[in-house]
């Protein structure tokens, strides 16, 4: 038989030409940010009432007495810890529902109603019914973020699980594959895209259910740490406050797109 | 009709009586194969030629165990199909490559579920993957490679779990002229002498008259309509084949059966 020639082979380059692109963009946002910084220390009183609009420096300073008091740490530790609870809780009873629900036919077609009712309420509005639950503790908070998260790994786990081509299946069947082999050969790794997009939808959610309980009711956490300034009028702690959010959001979501990259090599390639 | 013979009284592999096959959609039935009797003996090379339509792919998926007759019976080896065995290879004809999976790591798979070590499983799909002409595409994904190259892939990968009887749905069937004659003198010669048992689906007459013993053409609803011996000695030489007068002959009696079977 003949062979195949490889029609791919390496190009040489230098590190410029490899990294250009991305060294330029990173010059670009850090330009960016600097130009969104500078406007608001210049307009901070002149432009607009520093009472409401507080001032760079002043976030700064606000921060680093906290780093200090280790009033950061304190109330940002509890919130990750929600946050962290209400993910894994909520992301593994989302998958073991998927699953058991893709096996189970019936019991699937009964609940569907159901279960989009439920998914489709705002979850925020169980809060006060939560707090008389289970109190004002992390346990509500947990609860609370764990039930957004559930939702969204279990139907994208379920849609992952119910892509599968039929044919794959019935490939490991002829391979004499038993119930386990199935699983783990054909319906684990095959709903994987689908179960990532649920932790990385749900991800984001996590930090929401937590910080949406800690505004509610709460004396700890960074929601907290919010309602509390801004009752105060302390706009410098409000914003920082809210800084540690969104670093946080987005640490977790870099989290999700290393795991995403490492899984779905397999995917075609979209530019 | 006297279909259900034995030739050459080998045992058979393969004897399908009585069999029907419907399906059922909303308030109607659709029946693919009307009672169908057909025996393969163990070892023999046999094509099933038909038309689109007339239940060629449905019936190998009842002797493969992955659909159940509506009546009548399937016996492998004497014993009634009721799934799938480890003793019958299928390549289907829609691709089942694993997305996920490299081609070596595809072609493991149905060691791996057989619970065979790994240096062993390498060896064996290292030798089927040079026998297919992948060599150099081990780690790549089949959608990395082109539509011939995941059906070669895939035929690595029934003829590495090795079995006694292999099904074969239009295998070759999307690829070009030159890789066609080139796999399936391949698949001749894994054949020859193996004593292994062949069911290949094909509505290409030339390959069937290439590759078989005997070409059964079915009709309309999986009735038999030809059930021909093919003349040619083996070991064949695909390039003469052709050239012998009794191919067009044959050829031409096919042609007619499933010309009046549509």
């Amino acid at each position: 038989m003949t062979t195949v020639d490889i029609l791919e082979t390496r190009i040489e380059r230098t590190w410029w030409q490899r990294h250009n692109h991305s060294v330029r963009i990173a010059a670009w946002r850090l330009l960016a940010l600097s130009l969104f910084l500078a406007l608001w220390q210049y307009g901070s009183g002149r432009w607009f009432n520093e009472v409401f609009m507080s001032r760079p420096t002043e976030v700064v300073v606000q921060f680093v007495t906290w780093i200090g008091d280790g009033t950061l740490l304190r109330h940002t530790g509890i919130t990750a810890l929600e946050v962290a609870l209400s993910f894994v809780v909520g992301s593994i009873a989302g998958i073991v529902a998927a699953f058991v629900l893709a096996a189970l036919k019936t019991l699937d077609e009964t609940l569907q109603p159901f279960i989009y009712a439920l998914y489709s309420l705002p979850k925020v509005a169980l809060a006060p019914m939560f707090i008389v639950w289970f109190g004002i503790g992390v346990d509500m908070k947990v609860i609370l973020g764990a039930m957004m998260v559930f939702f969204l790994v279990f139907l994208n786990t379920l849609e992952g699980i119910k892509s599968i081509d039929d044919g794959l299946i019935d490939a490991v069947r002829l391979m004499n594959a038993n119930k386990r082999q199935i699983l783990t050969r054909v319906l684990v790794p095959g709903s994987m895209a689908g179960l990532i997009v649920g932790l990385k939808l749900g991800i984001p959610y996590a930090l929401i259910g937590a910080v949406v309980g800690e505004l509610v009711a709460s004396n700890r956490g960074i929601g907290y740490l919010v309602v509390a300034n801004s009752a105060y009028y302390n706009m410098a702690g409000v914003f920082a406050a809210l800084f540690v959010l969104a670093a946080g959001a987005w640490l977790l979501s870099a989290l999700v797109n290393a795991l995403e990259r490492r899984s779905q090599r397999w995917k075609p390639v979209r530019d | 009709m006297d279909d259900a013979r034995a030739d050459s009284g080998a045992a058979p592999a393969v004897t399908v009586t009585g069999l029907t096959k419907w399906f059922d959609k909303d308030d109607r039935r659709i029946t693919a194969i009307r009672d169908l009797d057909l025996t393969i003996s163990a070892g023999s090379f046999v094509a099933i030629v038909g038309r689109s339509g007339c239940g060629k792919s449905t019936l190998l998926n009842m002797v493969a165990g992955l659909s159940v007759p509506s009546a009548g019976t399937i016996a492998y080896r004497g014993v009634p199909i009721t799934g799938p065995s480890v003793d019958l290879g299928y390549l289907t004809q829609q691709d089942t490559l694993m997305p996920w999976r490299g081609v070596r790591r595809n072609i493991e798979l149905p060691l791996e579920i057989a619970g065979i070590p790994a240096p062993e499983r390498r060896r064996r799909a290292e030798g089927l993957i040079d026998r297919v002409s992948l060599s150099g595409f081990e780690d790549h994904y089949p959608h990395e490679l082109s539509g011939g190259m995941r059906r070669r892939a895939s035929l690595a990968r029934m003829l590495c779990a090795d079995q006694q009887t292999l099904l074969l749905d239009e295998p070759f069937g999307a690829l070009d002229a030159q890789l066609r004659a080139e796999l399936q003198a391949e698949l001749l010669s894994l054949w020859e002498g193996s004593g292994k048992t062949v069911i290949f689906v094909t509505h290409d007459l030339d390959e069937a008259l290439l590759l078989a013993d005997r070409v059964v053409v079915l009709g309309r609803g999986g009735t038999v309509e030809v059930d021909h011996d093919v003349p040619f000695e083996r070991p064949r030489v695909l390039a003469d084949v052709r050239l012998q007068p009794e191919f067009a002959a044959s050829h031409q009696l096919l042609n007619a059966a499933l010309g009046g079977g549509s």
